[in-house]
């Protein structure tokens, strides 16, 4: 009996399993109907408010004061929390790394990234809310910023946090094999600097949270659509300051994407469940679009400087990493994962016994970072695989060549990598020998040689990538020194859970912490217990929703780190099998023959030798409700049985700092021709082939839509997607016009080709599928844009303006007469100038300038001025362009006195659409007609809202509106029109409100 | 002339799905939050409320529209018609959604509600489409599971089903 | 990101747009198809008193042929301009440009006049009727009068519209002349990094381009070849005092003025 599990697959032969073929999903029907059952579509209890979150316009700055009397009486508001009122209900969340610092889920005094909540208002209905919010006057004090991550680095940058030295959070080094030795002796040392961009996966279902709090027993219910890890739920409970038990967590049954991103909502769950409790009700939070861009969560940028040791032959025999991750504001649990989840696979595909690595962790003025797919493989990947481009470039060798020539060898496995990992299989010699004839290297380098003949740019890529799937939940301890991990106690493993239940009228349930956002969890799981109890996959029923209180889960619950196929799904299994295995038990004793003869087909259980001895599965597994006294001695029950499954093969770091990282290691090879306009510089992939060894294949077409969907965010990430950040830490890219996922226009379809080399390590033979592509993709595009232009540095996104200097080369000249564009990349500062006439002499325009009557008339929208002092005015004015209006608070000094001849005009304005300053030098001149000639230069900069979402229109909106006060000031002088200025400047100012529709 | 005070609630009358419905909304109570939340019909999206991302399209008056840029005020007297309207009874699965499952053009269903009011809106207007018509169609709507390939051949799917090429019986859901 | 409050004006006549207009001025907005004044409601970038709603009114809804004019009213959406039968024939360059506007379901909503009176710099339709030298038709409680294109836009997202006038309608001058039309957006439907048509003149062609600068711009150029034509591109290109943003940089957008340019030219003048 002890091996029935073995014979268990017996009815398996014949090929006759559902598990491998790509049925209909059981998920579909309802999501095709508009019977999803996702957050947003789910009803609340009566009563339930709803929260609107009111955030940062700066990337720093101290709160000097907020008023929130207003938003208070304003209609339907029931409480309004700011950082004082969380932290009072809460406790900080934890950090990941040992550092005195503090990581609330709202702003404390201080703000230190643009979105950074500043308080919650809480009001009947969600239009309520917004409403109060604009009335909460923050006054802030703006600090300097800092957003790059090299720069955070410095001695005298601004510092985020006291409890970190600088901006470093963590600074570790590591030394596997005796890499100086082999730099030393190599004969070639060949470097790359990456800048790895910002970027997410941003689901197009955005977070949210209902919450509430039971004060008689002091326990919290949340509803989330919350992806895990679940260990989350210790950081939970902890900063909600009640035992775990006292905090439910639940998730809706559908969830709309997540791509790690999810994990970013646990912050929410403390500020919304805080508020719950402040306001004595359930309290409803769905996230914006502009929220969830602005500040929901992102993966890391990192600036990485690799070297390789290579030999003539372009083998590499010892790698150097450089890493400067940036999580940007704050340390948010598990960061700074993202470092780690790739440690044991720093040497990707390649045999390389010789490693040397320092991590460097900073904060910057950016939103925090958190899971996000591919987590860390992008970043790594795409250093280790523009290094082996470079190899072969510098080398003069063929980069499939290169690669061929340093990958793990077939007969190696289970290899164990300099760092740690545990390769558990494959054979990466035959995938790329398949890979190239399947996927036809031959024609594509045919297709670029005739493009190349005709003048075209166009250019092959090449990437061999390691795909890490079922996360060790001790990697992340690795960014501890030994010392601190022996106080701390290992960590390891990766807990998956399944449970099997069976009915009294003998049908089957599964439920799983699988946590699924689209994947298809309910079917495949339906198709592997069907093959253990003979049923269809119909006859299963699956649950995925997780309710921390009845359900069995574990830290390592959820959905992330490609751990569904090779983990989850494998323990269902397990657990399926073991009630079959005392099913087989009870029908043997039935059936009046031995276990080793049953087999479970057809709905029925039944001898092999025999197939007319047979009871049926029902009535068979409802024995354990209707009669377990009839069971044969010792069986046990067949009702429930949950099982937990570990890899041992997850052990903690040892004190060499070696990790086993993860469990499984598919691999990929992708090669792609891409082809570059002349014209628009645009990036078209002409080819892209991908080949997957993920080991066994569950469910086909569920492997391949992982493969497509990867693809496509990871050619967004290539060619359109990043989080921009002006210097001044201005986000700029707040709506889906500005941050820009690909459509059905720009993603063609891959080739994708398998090969099957199963896991010796899962009890299915699969491994994780859903990541690769996205640390593949975007480094395989770039080395083939890299081949077309035979350039070095390829920046992401490959933005077309990018490459117009490489392709190009210097601009044409601007024609004679007119200066040349001196205009910095990057330097978003507005200019301009501008020139007005006025019949009135130099000394009564100076008198206007310097008196608030007339400063008030002649600021556009101005409501208000009061003189401060001779020199120092404030004034509440409405400045707008089209039907873009805002009321702001400004304030206007004036320095640089030469009466009546030049002024310097200082100012600075905020309010609910954002914040700006600058500067203008205003001169004086007569004219020959008696009048006076008013000339004017300015440099502003703008941020906040405005600047996340209309940062294309910014420009043209300052010099609308600095035009109007200059019209203004020029009929106000009783002058004439203001004259055009090159060409771009407006007239008919005071008309200026009109247009649109 | 009516003006529709702010702040008040005033009746919307229109047909939702082929039938009368009478419901209640301030001035600027947004088409989705009216669909959603007032009538109960969950099924159309909310994916950017900046007109983007495509999830939250309608049918009006037989075109797609962005029902998060339409106000529910806008559309009093107009016929309406959402993702519920698209199977041809509880169960079963309209050509459009059978080709759907088929082709696995679906992963968390997020967006799809608005791709399929799309599609029913070109299939109904052009019955033919070729591939480069469907992605032109399409490119107004974000879909970030299935990289869309299946949702093309789904659509050309069912666009060929409708013109009679192919036939298959209805599908059971 | 829910709208502010707002009263919604339901008008029945045109008089009525026209009185509340009045009345209420910069405080009331015009709303047809809300295609842009929607999304900045939702942002709560704009928070009118009153929104004015003209699409119950019939008579704007026409597309009239006059003589040589092509009359579109405030009504018209842009799907109904696309699907007018004559637009071929007639407004050649309207019917190259416009599938280039928004989407299917945006066009489905948006009118072509709304379009025109958010001024966009970017957008295709104001560049459309700049390249043709069409007209608006303004009017208020008081009076009518109509704008050339060349008048009408002043700035990004500004126009010489008074606070009591709505746009009764835009007419498109019906040409048979050659006309070519391009545009480069970082994705298809994405507002045009750089749009450009061409129209053939009685001395050469009318080059017009938006994207660049505050507003759609059109030159005049004489039939011009070779070196000649590059270098009246480059002051063209120069002139329009391009800008970076995080989509594209000046260079960049200089450079597809000077390719597009010359290619569109000798599209129109073979």
């Amino acid at each position: 009996m002890a091996d029935a599990a073995g014979h268990l697959l017996d009815h398996h032969e014949a090929g006759s399993t559902w598990v491998g073929k790509s049925i209909p999903r059981v998920e579909d029907a309802s999501l095709l109907s508009g019977r999803g059952r996702f957050i947003d579509d789910l009803g609340v209890r009566p009563g339930t408010l709803h929260a609107a979150i009111l955030r940062s316009p700066h990337a720093h700055a101290d709160i000097v004061s907020i008023d929130i009397s207003a938003a208070k009486q304003s209609p339907g508001v029931v409480a309004v929390l700011t950082g004082e009122d969380v932290t009072s209900l809460t406790t900080s969340l934890v950090v990941g790394v040992k550092a005195p610092v503090e990581c609330w889920p709202i702003a404390v005094g201080r703000v230190r990234y643009v979105g950074e909540p500043v308080a919650v208002i809480v009001a009947t209905d969600r239009y309520l809310a917004e409403d109060a919010a604009d009335l909460i006057d923050v006054q802030y004090r703006p600090r300097p910023v800092v957003c790059d991550p090299l720069a955070a680095l410095s001695p005298d940058a601004p510092v985020l946090h006291d409890g970190f030295k600088g901006n470093v959070a963590s600074d570790r080094t590591f030394r596997y094999g005796d890499p100086e030795q082999a730099f030393a002796s190599a004969a070639h040392r060949i470097s790359i600097d990456i800048r790895y961009p910002r970027n997410s996966c941003t689901p197009i279902e955005t977070y949210g949270v209902v919450a509430d709090y039971d004060a008689g027993e002091d326990a919290y219910d949340v509803l989330s659509n919350f992806q895990g890890p679940f260990s989350i739920h210790a950081v939970l409970s902890r900063a909600l300051r009640v035992p775990g038990n006292r905090l439910r967590l639940r998730t809706p049954p559908d969830s709309g994407g997540s791509f790690g991103v999810k994990q970013g909502v646990f912050p929410y769950i403390v500020l919304i469940a805080a508020a719950a409790r402040a306001a004595d009700r359930p309290v409803k939070w769905i996230e914006d679009r502009l929220e969830h861009l602005t500040a929901s969560v992102s993966a890391t940028n990192r600036a990485t400087t690799l070297s390789a040791a290579v030999s003539d032959d372009g083998r590499i025999l010892a790698l150097d990493w450089d890493q400067v991750e940036d999580c940007g504001a704050h340390l948010r649990a598990p960061e700074p994962a993202t470092l780690y989840r790739m440690h044991g696979n720093l040497t990707g595909a390649y045999d390389i016994r010789h490693l040397k690595v320092r991590n460097r962790v900073v904060v910057t003025n950016k939103t925090p970072t958190g899971l996000n797919r591919g987590f860390g493989g992008p970043q790594v990947y795409f250093a280790l695989e523009r290094l082996v481009q470079r190899i072969a470039v510098e080398l003069n060798l063929d980069p499939l060549d290169v690669i061929r020539r340093n990958l793990v060898a077939a007969g190696a496995f289970p290899y164990r990598t300099a760092s740690g990992a545990l390769l558990d299989s494959g054979d990466y010699q035959e995938a790329i020998r398949r890979g190239v004839v399947e996927g036809g290297l031959a024609a594509l380098k045919a297709r670029r040689d005739a493009a190349r003949a005709q003048g075209r740019l166009y250019g092959i890529g090449y990437t061999a990538v390691v795909e890490p799937s079922v996360s060790n939940m001790g990697y992340i301890t690795t960014v501890l020194t030994p010392a601190e991990r022996r106080k701390a106690g290992p960590k390891n493993g990766a807990q998956a859970t399944a449970t099997i239940s069976i009915d009294p009228v003998g049908s089957v349930s599964v439920h799983v912490s699988s946590v699924p956002q689209g994947q298809g969890h309910r079917t495949v799981l339906s198709q592997v217990v069907a093959d253990v109890f003979g049923l269809t996959p119909s006859d299963i029923r699956v649950n995925t929703e997780l309710d921390t209180t009845k359900d069995a889960w574990s830290i390592a619950s959820g959905n992330y780190a490609s751990r569904f196929a090779p983990a989850v799904a494998g323990t269902a299994k397990l657990a399926a099998e073991r009630i079959a295995q005392r099913l087989a038990c009870i029908a043997a004793s039935q059936l009046n023959t031995e276990v080793d003869d049953i087999a479970f087909v057809a709905g029925h259980v039944g001898s092999k030798r025999n197939p007319d001895n047979k009871v049926s599965f029902s009535r068979l597994a409802g024995l354990s409700h209707w009669s377990p006294g009839a069971l044969p001695d010792g069986v046990g029950q067949t009702i429930r049985e949950t099982v937990f499954w570990t890899p041992p093969e997850l052990t903690a770091p040892d004190d060499a700092d070696h990790i086993n990282s993860s469990l499984c290691h598919g691999f990929i090879f992708d090669f792609c021709g891409v082809e570059i306009d002349r014209v628009t510089l645009q990036t078209r992939i002409d080819r892209y082939v991908t080949m997957h060894d993920c080991g066994t294949i569950l469910h086909p077409a569920m492997v391949d839509g992982q493969i497509r969907g990867g693809f496509a965010q990871a050619l967004g990430a290539a060619l359109y997607e990043e989080f921009a950040y002006a210097p001044d830490g201005s986000f700029l890219t707040g709506t889906f016009a500005d941050y820009l996922l690909p459509t059905t226009m720009e993603v063609p379809d891959p080739l994708i080709l398998h090969m099957q080399t199963p896991s010796p390590f899962t009890p299915l033979g699969a491994k994780g599928v859903g990541e690769g592509n996205c640390m593949s993709t975007p480094v395989c595009i770039a080395n083939a844009v890299a081949d077309a232009l035979a350039t070095k540095d390829i920046d992401l996104p490959l933005v077309p303006a990018k490459l117009a200097d490489i392709v190009r080369g210097a601009e044409p000249a601007p024609p004679a007469g007119r200066a040349a564009d001196t205009k910095r990349t990057g330097d978003r500062s507005l200019r301009g100038e501008g020139q007005a006439t006025v019949a009135a002499s130099a000394e009564r325009v100076w008198a206007m300038l310097l008196d608030p009557a007339t400063l008030q008339a002649v600021i556009p929208g101005c409501h208000h001025v009061e003189k401060l002092s001779d020199t120092h005015f404030r004034a509440e004015v409405t400045l707008g362009i089209g039907p873009v209006k805002g009321r702001y608070r400004a304030e206007v000094r004036l320095s640089d006195l030469d009466p009546p001849h030049a002024v310097t005009l200082g100012g600075s304005a905020e309010g609910g659409l954002g914040f700006g300053g600058g500067e203008g030098r205003i001169t004086l001149a007569p004219t020959a007609s008696g009048g006076t000639s008013i000339h004017y230069v300015y440099e502003a900069a703008i941020g906040g809202k405005v600047a996340s979402i209309g940062g294309r229109l910014l420009d043209g909106a300052a010099r609308v509106i600095i035009g109007q006060f200059f019209a203004s000031l020029a009929r106000q002088a009783g002058g004439a029109a203001p004259n055009r200025s090159r060409g771009s400047f407006v007239a008919k100012l005071r008309r200026l409100f009109g247009g649109g529709r | 002339m009516s003006r529709l005070q702010a702040g008040r609630r005033h009746p919307v009358r229109f047909s939702l799905n082929g039938k009368p419905c009478t419901g209640e909304a301030e001035p600027r109570l947004l088409l989705t939050d009216f669909l959603r939340h007032q009538i109960g019909m969950t099924g159309t999206h909310v994916g950017c409320e900046h007109g983007v991302c495509g999830a939250c399209t309608v049918s009006i008056d037989g075109s797609p529209a962005r029902a998060c840029l339409t106000l529910a005020a806008q559309v009093d007297g107009c016929e309406v018609r959402t993702v519920e309207s698209l199977a041809p009874s509880a169960g079963r699965l309209g050509i459009l959604q059978a080709a759907f499952k088929r082709n696995h053009a679906l992963q968390c269903g997020f967006c799809t509600a608005g791709i399929l009011m799309s599609l029913d809106c070109l299939l109904r207007d052009h019955p033919r489409p070729d591939e480069a018509t469907i992605r032109d169609f399409l490119s107004g709507h974000l879909c970030r599971c299935t990289g869309y390939a299946p949702i093309i051949r789904a659509a050309l799917e069912a666009a060929a089903e409708m013109a009679g090429d192919v036939s298959r019986e209805t599908t059971h859901a | 990101m829910k709208p502010a409050a707002f009263d919604y004006v339901r008008a029945e006549t045109l008089d009525e747009a026209l009185e509340v207009l009045r009345q209420e001025g910069s405080d009331a907005r015009i709303i047809a198809g809300g295609q842009s004044l929607m999304a900045m409601l939702n942002m709560r970038l704009a928070r009118p008193r009153t929104l004015i709603d003209i699409m119950r009114l019939p008579e704007l809804a026409r597309i009239d042929a006059k003589g040589d004019t092509i009359v579109v009213g405030a009504g018209v959406r842009q799907a109904a301009l696309l699907a007018w039968p004559e637009l071929g024939r007639s407004l050649q360059l309207v019917a190259l440009a416009l599938p280039w506007t928004g989407h299917a379901q945006t066009r489905s909503r948006g009118t072509v006049c709304g379009s025109i009176a958010h001024a966009d710099p970017s957008a295709e339709l104001p560049l459309v009727l700049q390249a043709l030298g069409g007209e608006v038709h303004l009017r208020s409680a008081k009076r009518r009068r109509r704008v050339a294109a060349r008048e009408f836009f002043a700035g990004m997202m500004t126009t010489v519209r008074a606070e009591d006038e709505l746009i009764e309608a835009v007419s498109f001058p019906a040409a048979q002349q050659r006309c070519a039309f391009r545009e480069v957006a970082r994705r298809h439907g994405d507002f045009a990094i750089v749009a450009a048509a061409a129209v053939q003149t009685a001395a050469g062609v009318r080059l017009a381009v938006g994207g660049v600068a505050d507003m759609p711009v059109a030159r005049d150029f004489p039939r011009l070849e070779g070196s000649a034509l590059d270098e009246a591109l480059n002051a063209f290109a120069y002139e329009l005092d391009a800008r970076d943003d995080v989509h594209a940089t000046a260079r960049y957008r200089r450079d597809l003025v000077r390719l597009i340019g010359r290619d569109l030219v000798r599209e129109v003048l073979p």
